[in-house]
Parts: structure tokens; C-alpha cells; sequence
């Protein structure tokens, strides 16, 4: 254990730039959002993730936004375990016939102001799943979505890109 | 004396074109004989699906590497439950009874399993019917003074999937647990009736995201077999690639997550990064970190090239300095040992009643691996291990893991060595056949049952997730553990919610 605690003293961090906020694709990404939504956002957000049918893999992609190398909590972005502690419903998969009733809960429990953030292609609009008889066919036939986050999965750093988009300081918030 | 398995069947007709391996049209009284032979276990039962009037089971003998499917016709929409003698088949039938209406006779259990009453409609494989009113789902019951419950789920702390777990316990010790499952029951199976073959193995790819490249793989095998085609043998190297670098990143990230519900975050850091090196090696070599829809009927979509090659000889050198690091931490921190050690045993009997796979059933004693037991290409030209322990606990489950890290690494450097040249795709023939593919993920065996039609289209895809065998064992190991013990048992079982829900 001391020679791994050693190389964390001599190592260079393993850690990626942050994404860069002019990006074109942000900018789009956050066009969807209004300003005094950012504006109560401030710096910080707690997310809470919700899988409502995702096959996982875009669970895999948002725990990966915890390792060393995309180090989520550096943006003041952190996971939570009950919605009742949340800013942010993160909402994977096509929505599930049986998977609909626990997303509205969680969705009530969460405290307003609130955002829904949506993960995946199957979130979007049921993707691959939506002629299914079992799904509701994405995330915004049940709750309001603020914002999308296309990919199948998206990758780490188009999940940092999207969150960052939300906490992205406009001239609005700086004014109050 | 027991008769073979083959000779037992002999009087059954065959079903033609089914490939690779023999599918009969059995009778109830054969149908009951095989339960009865599933019971004593001399064979393992390693699928059990519905049809269009018909069920199906797919025996395994493990000591001749036989596999073979039996048919059973239901013209009165019911049959013989295995379950009645066979727990392992329980599920598969409630199964069978939500989505194609066909009731297992003497099933010990009548709940409706995927059906949770809210899909519109009744039997979506089978005969639609209107649906029954949706009722509370009748748990077990468990009595005894001082008793509590604990729900928990579908919707979980953690970032995992969607299911519910009732506990009930006395002071700390679990009781009993009991699994709900079917909240992320997607349909595929329906949405595979009648697609193209090419959209299909999307499908396929989308049933367990963590395995998408062993779903494809299976997929194609049984498509292949189906069509009576091969794949050209470059394809089948590259298959066996990808599917060693999903291995590696799985295991890394069960490892670090076991230790990370020890509270151990340390490993759990240094596991993460191993993990995402395998991911950012498979996204330059292939284009996609989890490398889906990589592997298509017929071969594969992606080829590598010579920068992909030395990426992957990079990755090797990067994991196999850093790897016997963490593992000797894992190895000498006492407080890490205590959780782990003598925690959810899973007896070897169990493992084997249930033909547990993957490092389940090998951390229990079964010797079962797909790639040993019917050596599919590229596995028949490569030398590999399959580790073995007798201990059953997660600390058992942890070392089979990394013990096929380390395989899965020498797999990897054989194949960058003897990869052969060529063509990797072939074309498809559209034309009606049966086939069937048992390939092994990295959480155990995944069974694959094909149909097509005469325009090459699907009629009727069944995948079987290795996690049908082990979420029931997962309820019989935590019974006297610690409810904080729970997290352990499950993460080191890491069964796939989507892949089972299907």
C-alpha cells in the first residue's frame, strides 16, 4: 500500500483539462436551458441518478465521471443517494411501463427548483426500445427534460460538457 | 447406471436444421424424465424459454461437453414445471407464463414475475389478452419474533440499476431477501420478431450494456450457426480481443467496487483507472469504448490496425506494472480481509444445482467456461487457465477475478501475436434456419436461441443472461450475514438487472 501512496506524491495527476466552455456543442446543449435556471444553480449541484431501463451502459459511462480522470467533484458535481438531497434527476433509458410509477416518485421527491437531466439515445425518445409494448418511449413523455445528452452511451466527457452547461455562469447571475 | 444424455433422447425426433447442436421434439412423459435427471444432477439446466405454442430447454452435460435442446409442444398452453422438482427453472417458467400465456403445471410459484401488470397488455409473445388489474406483489412470508423488513429499491443510493430487495432481519442478520425484479423489462424479445438480421444484433448488443460485446458475440454465433456460414477466422481473433478487453474492464471495476463497499477507496481510485485505460484502449482501437455493435453477423464491423496494436502492447505493459500492486494491497490490508473473507458463502453444491456461471460458480468449485468447454474460435488455438476455488466468498469471488485478469491479459498478448490476416466480414445468405450460440461474458455463460425465417429475417430470439442462475443464489447467501454485508455479496455477485429483464 505505502509504494501506491508514494506514487501518488511523485506521479503528475491523471486528471483531464475541463472541457472548454465556448464549445459549440455546449453552447447548443445549454441554448435548451434558460438563464434564471442557471442562475439558481449557482455553483454547486447535487445529482441524483435514476436508471429507468437503461441496459446499463450508461450507468457504466456516469460512474466513470467519478474516476481520476474525469474527477467529477473538482466542478463542485456530486452524486447523491436520495433524491430528497438533489438539484439534479440524471435519467437513463427508454422509461419502462414498470419503471414509470418509481420515476415519478423520485421525481416528487425531489425539492423544486429542480432539473431533469436526460442520458442516452433511449432516454431522448426510446431510441431502439420505442415501439416496445413496455416503455414509455423517453424520459419527457413523463417528466419535464431541461436537457439531453445524446450517445449510446455518451461519453465521460459529453456528460461533463452537458453538466457544465447547466452551472455555465451567465451575465444574468452575475447582475443579482 | 445412468443412461447418456443422448441415449436417453434417442427415440426423440430431430429437428432439422438446427445448428451446431441437436434440438428434439420430446413428450411430456421425456419432458418429466429430464426434470427428474436436472433434480439428482447429472446434467445442468442451462436455458428454458417459450415459443409459439411450445417450450424449450436447453440441457447441459458438463462431463461430455454435450448440449442439447428439447422441445416439448403445449397444445393445451400448458406443461410439466421443472420448477416443481428443479427450483433453478422456477423463474424461467413465471417467465414463460407472463409473456407467452403457457403455464407450467405444479409450478410451486404462480406470481407473475416480469409482469408487473402495467404493460397494457397480457402474454405480449403469446396470445395478447386484455391485462388483469395490477395487484401488490404477495412476498414471502417470514415469522418469528423481533422480525423487521427493509425495503429497498427499485430505485437504489448507489449509481445501479432499478430493483426491489425485501428484507427482513433480526437485529443486523438477514433472515431472509428477497429478490422483485423485472422493472427494467425492456420487451427485446418482441422488438426481435421480425427485424433484420443486422438490426437484431443491435438489439442483442443492447440487452446488458456491460456485456454488449459477449451479446453480440453470441448473437452472431447463432445467427452464423443458424445460416450455416462462417465467419472468416481474422473476425473470429478480433472477436476473442474485444471480447478479453470487456473482461479486463469489468473486472477491474467489480474489484475496485468490492472494495469501495469496504469502504476501501484507495483501491477503488487505482481500479478506476485501470478500467478507463481499457476503455480509452478499445475507443482508439475500435471506435467505441464499450466497442458496441463492433461484432456483426458474420464477422466484425471494425478491423485493427498497427496504431491499434501498439496502443493494446502499451495497455498490457501499463496494466501489468501497476496491476501486482493493488493486488498485494488487496492481499495485506487486514480491515479490507475481515469484510471480505468467510462473507457470503456460496456452497459448491448450490453453485452447481444452479449451474452458476462466470466467477460465481468457479469461486464455488464449478469448473465451468464456455470457451474451455466448447473451445469456440479463437479459444480452440489459444493456452489459457480457467481459475478455480472451492471457498465460495466474495473474497474467493475477488481472486477468481483477478486470476482471469491476469489470463485475460496473456489472451490479449497471444492474440496481438498470432492474429491472422484477411477479410474481416462475410456475407449473409438470407435463408430459414435454427442456431445457437453459449458464449462466455465475463459474468458467466450467455445463451443465445435463434430462428430465422425464409427471408433471413428473425421469428424468434431467445437470450439467456448468466444472471437467471445466480440472482436466486444471491438471496441464499446473504441469509445469517449482516444487512451492511449486503452491498459486499451483491457487488461481488454483480448480476445484470437489464441483461435479466431483458
Amino acid at each position: 500500500m505505502l509504494k501506491l501512496l508514494l506514487q501518488g506524491l511523485v506521479r503528475s495527476p491523471l486528471t483531464e483539462p475541463r472541457p472548454d466552455p465556448n464549445d459549440a456543442e455546449l453552447a447548443k446543449l445549454a441554448a435548451g436551458l434558460d438563464a434564471a435556471a442557471r442562475r439558481r444553480l449557482g455553483r454547486s449541484l447535487s445529482i441524483r441518478e435514476v436508471d429507468a431501463g437503461s441496459c446499463n451502459g450508461c450507468e457504466l459511462e456516469i460512474h466513470a465521471l467519478q474516476n481520476a480522470f474525469y474527477d467529477l467533484e473538482r466542478f463542485g458535481l456530486r452524486f447523491v443517494a436520495s433524491p430528497r438531497h438533489a438539484d439534479v434527476l440524471m435519467v437513463t433509458g427508454p422509461v419502462t411501463k414498470n419503471m414509470r410509477e418509481a420515476l415519478e416518485r423520485t421525481y416528487n421527491a425531489t425539492p423544486s427548483p429542480k432539473w431533469v437531466v436526460a442520458v442516452g439515445d433511449c432516454a431522448f425518445d426510446g431510441g431502439l426500445f420505442s415501439q416496445s409494448y413496455a416503455v414509455e418511449g423517453g424520459v419527457s413523455a413523463i417528466i419535464p427534460v431541461d436537457l439531453h445528452i445524446k450517445g449510446c452511451p455518451p461519453q465521460p466527457v459529453d456528460l461533463l460538457r452537458g453538466l457544465l452547461s447547466l452551472m455555465q455562469a451567465s451575465p444574468a447571475r452575475h447582475a443579482t | 447406471m445412468t443412461v447418456s444424455l443422448k441415449e436417453a433422447l434417442r427415440d426423440c425426433p430431430r429437428v432439422d436444421m438446427h445448428r451446431p447442436w441437436p434440438r428434439v421434439a420430446a413428450d411430456e412423459e421425456i419432458w418429466r424424465s429430464i426434470a427428474a435427471r436436472l433434480h439428482d444432477g447429472d446434467i445442468t439446466l442451462s436455458g428454458l424459454w417459450g415459443d409459439t405454442g411450445a417450450v424449450h430447454m436447453a440441457i447441459l452435460d458438463e462431463t461430455s461437453a454435450e448440449l442439447v435442446v428439447v422441445s416439448l409442444e403445449c397444445p393445451e398452453r400448458n406443461f410439466p414445471s421443472v420448477g416443481q422438482i428443479h427450483s433453478p427453472a422456477i423463474r424461467l417458467e413465471r417467465a414463460i407464463q407472463d409473456l407467452f400465456g403457457l403455464t407450467p403445471k405444479g409450478s410451486p410459484d404462480a406470481r407473475a414475475w416480469l409482469d408487473h401488470g402495467r404493460w397494457g397488455v397480457r402474454h405480449p409473445l403469446g396470445d395478447r389478452t386484455e391485462p388483469a388489474p395490477p395487484a401488490a406483489y404477495a412476498f414471502l412470508p417470514s415469522d418469528g419474533e423481533g422480525l423487521h423488513q427493509i425495503p429497498v429499491g427499485p430505485v437504489h443510493a448507489g449509481i445501479i440499476e432499478p430493483g426491489h430487495f425485501r428484507f427482513t432481519a433480526n437485529g443486523e442478520t438477514v433472515v431472509r431477501l428477497e429478490e422483485r425484479l423485472g422493472y427494467v423489462h425492456k420487451g427485446i424479445e418482441s422488438l426481435m420478431q421480425g427485424a433484420e438480421l443486422l438490426h437484431a444484433a443491435k438489439l442483442a448488443g443492447r440487452t446488458s450494456g456491460d456485456s454488449t460485446l459477449a451479446y453480440a458475440v453470441g448473437f452472431a454465433r447463432a445467427a452464423e450457426a443458424a445460416l450455416d456460414i462462417e465467419a472468416p477466422a481474422r473476425a473470429h481473433w478480433l472477436r476473442g480481443l474485444m471480447a478479453e478487453l470487456e473482461r479486463l474492464a469489468n473486472h477491474f471495476g467489480d474489484f475496485g467496487a468490492v472494495c469501495n463497499d469496504a469502504s476501501f477507496s484507495l483501491l477503488y481510485a487505482h481500479c478506476g483507472v485501470l478500467r478507463e485505460r481499457v476503455l480509452r484502449a478499445a475507443q482508439i482501437c475500435f471506435g467505441h469504448r464499450l466497442m458496441r455493435d463492433c461484432v456483426v453477423p458474420g464477422g466484425t464491423s471494425v478491423d485493427l490496425d498497427e496504431k491499434g496494436i501498439a496502443v493494446l502492447h502499451a495497455l498490457l505493459r501499463d496494466v501489468r506494472q501497476q496491476f501486482p500492486e493493488i493486488v498485494s494491497t488487496y492481499d495485506n490490508t487486514a480491515s479490507l480481509q475481515d469484510r471480505t473473507v468467510a462473507t457470503g458463502v456460496l456452497t459448491p453444491a448450490l453453485a452447481r444445482q444452479f449451474g452458476a456461471g462466470g466467477y460465481i460458480g468457479r469461486a464455488s468449485g464449478r469448473a465451468f467456461d464456455a470457451r474451455r468447454a466448447f473451445a469456440y474460435p479463437p479459444y480452440d488455438q489459444l493456452s489459457f487457465v480457467v481459475p478455480i476455488l472451492e471457498e465460495g466468498d466474495v473474497n474467493a469471488r475477488v481472486w477468481i477475478r483477478i486470476r482471469e485478469v491476469e489470463q485475460s491479459l496473456s489472451l490479449v498478448e497471444q492474440i496481438l501475436a498470432r492474429i491472422p490476416g484477411g477479410a474481416i466480414r462475410t456475407d449473409l445468405p438470407a435463408r430459414a434456419g435454427e442456431g445457437m450460440a453459449l458464449v462466455e461474458g465475463f459474468r458467466g455463460d450467455i445463451l443465445v436461441w435463434l430462428r430465422l425465417d425464409n427471408s433471413g429475417r428473425v421469428s424468434r430470439c431467445h437470450l439467456r443472461d448468466p444472471s437467471w442462475f445466480q440472482w436466486p443464489l444471491l438471496e441464499s447467501i446473504i441469509e445469517g450475514n449482516i444487512v451492511a454485508d449486503f452491498p459486499l455479496c451483491n457487488k461481488s455477485f454483480n448480476c445484470s438487472y437489464s441483461g435479466h429483464d431483458l
